[in-house]
């Protein structure tokens, strides 16, 4: 809501002027999510800013203590919502690290699939919308077209579109069909030439340039001391990537590429997320690939064989006992979870989301917390756009991925 | 050198001699106890000699039944060119929960701490702007602390016999008034 | 594993290129046209809304799927989304609210001129949703008077076009005098709202 308070006094006789604060927020056009920004503006130039959160705290980490591992996953899908299959591979390989699973190849490479289609989602909203705050709106509704047949192919998987829930501990809760592969497939086949057309309407765009060159940098020094991952991180000069530097869910096996920027400006961060939207595609094309070699036994498999967390087959809980009791034990929650602290961390849309769970033996977590990269690095939001325009400002808050929900869990 | 965590360990002693304790590795990442003056000594030594330049992580956690010691700030950080992680902790009393800030040295720390005590009463010396964050400004209590609940306590609309809480589970025997409920001749 | 039932697989043929409203009932004549007031106000207020995206969480990445143009929702009329409530009339709710952001609702809701409409989204707006927590308000009809609640966790986006298509109806059909009556005066003082 823009409710503009004006501190201009002009008393008698001087030209003395003061700086006005107006409110950006809570609640923004282009649906940014709610989070407040108070600046003070000389004019249009911005002299300071001093950001609010918290207006959609929905006490996630208190909700965790109370829930047995598998009814957390819906709570992770709902962090960073435009990308949540990589939270919920990203809760899921959390808790095999506390139970000491150890997944099968064919698991990870649809995984993988899985976690890079989610990136490319992400990534798409993230430049799309930057497109739409700089006034180019068909970039937006040209590329949600194939966001929708991303959005097809969880639904194959999971059947659900947004909050997926998908996978389970130590596996998936069930094959990959046909019609899944088919739509991945399309996709891999039309993808490609959207995004080309899409990166043509902006990257030698010269209205695009003039916006969003210069505004909003940060320098690779204090991103580091602001706890800054992810695209932000990788525009402004460092390549870290969780995927490469400890890497899980056999990253290892796959040959990709980090694009890395210079100034950390907007510029820089739409084409990171462009360049690492085409890694993702060739990271997609690899495992689709690798799953088709799959020969034999290995080639069929989708889960690890662990009855204490993963629900059995139908048929064996009618028939065997172990099995039928597995089951009951499962869905009643009784399962208690071995006690330790694991801290793990995965590559999310926005950088390094991690989960820190303490487990002291019950039959829920005694305490999680999620390592959310928003909300860390939300803080240097000031120092981007001291100096700035209010116009470059929204740019810029458009350009750093602010998911709200991740924000605030 | 390769940094392992045997040489951590071994400079740290070095250092600190055996005021940091309980040096465990769970699951692969090296996790020692500070006592709660030494915390930013600690960051300050790991940070120039060692190099871990990189918080990754500040929380809290709630212990209410280690007597002294019941809050606990957990740091994560990370040395990004060597490739090497480690987590330490430091305890604080409940009565008095003071903790030095560790703004001084990473700016990442300013809201995780104001997150800690926004959840915990976790009180930062130093601290440029110690408020709460997440949760509303006239809020009294600390949320995340285990002997608060979950749920809304002003709640009247939940049938919280459905729930399985409060409420009498008498299924039609009583009354609203708790008084037991008698049929009427003629309707038996 | 073939799926065992598949639905819409044959295309169904357009019926005409242009789908129209239908006129009111009325009485017709030699170059008149007689009906109600209500109806023709109704009819020309219900093609033409203007929503305003209240969108704090997932639900509104569901919203921002509908306006994209697989499931378009400037069909209905809502092509221009207001992002200022002096200027709307429809406050689509969606996603959670919580207990600090209740008075932003309720300011924006103040803001707006009547006639207006709040359709809440998806199940947090409905009822708090998933989150029953000390800082989660239970559902946005705590603080404002909703008209049509949209239930999912997110609704797909056929489920807040059918929400727009109820609205349609409500808009349609409200009689004139309904903003001035006794009892949505007391709706809205029961809301604190004068």
């Amino acid at each position: 809501m823009s409710a503009t308070e004006k501190h201009i006094h002009l008393p008698e006789g001087s030209i003395e002027k003061q700086t006005t604060k107006i409110n950006l927020g809570p609640t923004h056009p282009a649906t940014h999510g709610v989070f407040q920004n108070i600046l003070e503006l000389d004019g249009e130039t911005i002299v300071s800013a001093e950001q609010t959160v918290g207006y959609i705290h929905r006490a996630f980490e208190k909700i965790a203590e109370r829930r047995p591992l598998y009814q957390i996953t819906p709570l992770t899908d709902r962090l960073n919502y435009c990308s949540a299959p990589i939270n919920n591979m990203g809760w899921h390989m959390t808790c095999e690290k506390l139970l000491g699973i150890q997944t099968p190849k064919r698991v990870d490479y649809l995984r993988v699939i899985i976690m890079e289609l989610a990136r490319i989602a992400d990534h798409l909203i993230c430049n799309s919308v930057i497109g739409v705050d700089t006034g180019a709106f068909t970039g937006f509704l040209y590329v949600m077209q194939y966001r929708e047949l991303i959005y097809e192919i969880w639904e194959e998987v999971c059947g659900s579109r947004l909050t997926t829930n998908i996978g389970r501990i130590g596996g998936f809760e069930r094959d990959f069909n046909n019609i899944a592969f088919t739509k991945l497939e399309r996709f891999l086949k039309e993808y490609p030439e959207v995004l080309k057309e899409f990166e043509n309407l902006f990257v030698r765009n010269r209205i695009f340039m003039d916006r969003t060159i210069g505004t909003g940098p940060i320098s690779a020094e204090r991103a580091l001391n602001y706890g800054f991952t992810g695209p932000n991180l990788r525009a402004a000069g460092v390549d870290y990537d969780v995927r490469v530097h400890t890497p899980y869910c056999s990253y290892q096996d796959f040959d990709f590429e980090i694009p890395v920027g210079k100034t950390g400006d907007t510029y820089d961060r739409f084409l990171v997320r462009n360049g690492e939207m085409w890694q993702s595609l060739r990271i997609i094309e690899q495992a689709y690939k690798k799953i088709q070699d799959m020969k034999g036994e290995e080639a069929t498999v989708y889960h690890a064989d662990v009855p204490e967390y993963y629900l059995p087959d139908k048929k064996d809980v009618y028939t065997k006992m172990e099995a039928l009791i597995y089951h009951f034990k499962i869905v009643m929650g009784e399962i208690d979870i071995p006690p330790g602290e694991v801290y793990h961390c995965v590559e999310g849309g926005n950088g390094e989301l991690g989960f820190y769970l303490i487990s002291d033996g019950g039959r829920s977590p005694y305490r999680l917390h999620f390592r959310r990269p928003c909300f860390i690095y939300y803080q240097a939001y000031e120092e981007m756009i001291r100096g700035g325009m209010l116009s470059d400002a929204i740019i810029v808050m458009s350009s750093l991925n602010l998911i709200a929900g991740e924000m605030d869990a | 050198m390769a940094l392992t965590y045997d040489l951590i360990r071994q400079r740290l002693t070095e250092r600190f001699g055996d005021r940091l304790t309980n040096f465990e590795e769970p699951y692969g990442m090296l996790s020692f106890e500070a006592p709660k003056e030494l915390n930013i000594e600690v960051m300050r030594f790991l940070y120039d000699e060692l190099g871990f330049r990189f918080l990754t992580d500040l929380t809290a956690v709630h212990y209410p039944a280690y007597a002294g010691r019941e809050l606990a700030v957990v740091y994560h950080l990370h040395n990004l060119v060597e490739n090497v992680r480690l987590r330490f902790k430091v305890f604080t009393p409940v009565a008095q929960p003071d903790v030095n800030t560790a703004t001084v040295l990473f700016e990442s720390a300013n809201w995780q701490e104001r997150e800690a005590y926004d959840f915990f009463g976790v009180n930062f010396v130093g601290h440029p702007n110690l408020k709460r964050i997440m949760n509303v400004d006239e809020m009294d209590y600390f949320p995340m602390r285990k002997e608060y609940p979950l749920e809304d306590q002003t709640r009247i609309d939940k049938d919280d016999e459905m729930f399985g809480r409060g409420g009498s589970f008498d299924f039609g025997n009583r009354n609203e008034d708790g008084s037991p409920r008698t049929i009427p001749a003629n309707e038996k | 594993m073939a799926r065992p039932v598949s639905f819409n697989i044959k295309e169904k043929p357009l019926e005409k290129d242009i789908s129209i409203a239908s006129m009111p009932d009325g009485h017709q004549g030699e170059g008149f046209f007689a009906t109600k007031l209500s109806d023709v106000v109704g009819l020309a207020r219900r093609n033409s809304i203007w929503p305003l995206p209240f969108a704090t969480s997932c639900c509104g990445i569901e919203f921002m799927a509908t306006m994209a143009s697989h499931y378009d929702l400037s069909r209905f009329g809502s092509e221009r989304l207001g992002f200022s409530p002096r200027q709307c009339d429809l406050l689509m709710v969606m996603g959670t609210i919580a207990k600090k952001m209740a008075p932003v609702v309720k300011q924006v809701y103040l803001q707006m001129a009547e006639p207006r409409w709040v359709m809440a989204v998806g199940a947090c707006a409905c009822s708090g949703g998933i989150f029953d927590s000390y800082s989660v308000l239970q559902g946005i009809d705590q603080v404002v008077p909703v008209d049509v609640y949209v239930p999912g966790c997110p609704p797909r986006p056929e489920a807040i076009i059918d929400g727009i298509m109820r609205i349609q109806d409500l808009v349609g059909k409200e009689s004139i005098r309904r903003r001035n009556s006794e009892h949505y005066k007391n709706l809205l003082n029961s809301y604190g709202i004068q």
